[in-house]
């Protein structure tokens, strides 16, 4: 009887609990699932981005291994608070959002995985406004079958 | 491959805090031929204070490597980094800043 009740408080709150975890990590499905760097830019409310010199990306010109490409990314524009990483030419191009608070620097630096030579296009977010900039990265052998 | 350890390395800079941090995992894409499983969700927290909040796709390498930036720090300012999957796995590590 005990371990009936048991099992059925632990069913309950398996149930109840999965719901909260979702509410509390927010993952923007529709935008990493679109498959053009447009309906990218849309889903995470960037489509009208303008062009800023104050966004670097640094990257290799040339990536030996699609599997393994490190970019750093580094925004100077004042109040930013977000930046976003969209590989143009993959599956699925909208790679990573990282967003910045209680003393964050806007930068990161990660590795990503291309399929084919592409554009990357950073996002990043200041006082409510989108800046962009690009960097073309020739990829020798692509990387997405991992 | 499963998801596994994590290593984490926080130094200061001249300003600044410097964040290093490794997550063992596969990071398996919808073109491979084995199930989807990516780290979907890192939060970077400094002193319980949360400071990144990242949303990443498949397109992140395995095993992925992160290095975040925080404005100013200490010596011993507490860095944690945690990290949740689209199967439910999590992981975290902290530690001190050196």
């Amino acid at each position: 009887m005990d371990y009936l009740r048991r099992t059925v408080l632990g069913a309950l709150a398996v149930v109840l609990l999965q719901p909260l975890a979702a509410l509390a990590a927010a993952w923007n499905k529709d935008a990493f699932a679109a498959k053009t760097p447009q309906d990218a830019l849309k889903g995470i409310g960037a489509g009208d981005a303008g062009a800023s010199k104050d966004l670097v990306i640094e990257a290799p010109q040339i990536a030996e291994n699609g599997a393994v490409v490190p970019i750093e990314i580094s925004s100077a524009i004042a109040g930013t608070t977000s930046i976003a990483v969209i590989i143009e030419k993959n599956p699925f191009p909208l790679a990573a959002q990282f967003d910045f608070d209680n003393g964050a620097l806007p930068y990161v630096k990660l590795n990503v995985k291309m399929n084919e030579t592409s554009d990357i296009r950073a996002v990043a977010t200041a006082g409510g406004r989108r800046y962009a900039a690009t960097k073309e990265i020739k990829v020798t052998i692509g990387g997405c079958g991992g | 491959m499963a998801a596994g350890p994590m290593k984490m390395r926080a130094t200061l800079g001249s300003g600044y805090t410097d964040v290093r941090v490794l997550m063992t995992h596969p990071m398996t894409t919808a073109q491979s031929n084995q199930p989807l499983h990516f780290i979907q969700n890192i939060t970077v927290k400094q002193n319980g204070k949360t400071v990144v909040e990242a949303q990443i796709s498949q397109a992140v390498s395995r095993n992925p490597v992160f290095t975040f930036r925080i404005k100013g720090g200490a010596k011993g300012d507490k860095i944690e980094v945690s990290w949740l999957d689209n199967k439910g796995e999590s992981n975290k590590i902290e530690s001190a800043v050196a």
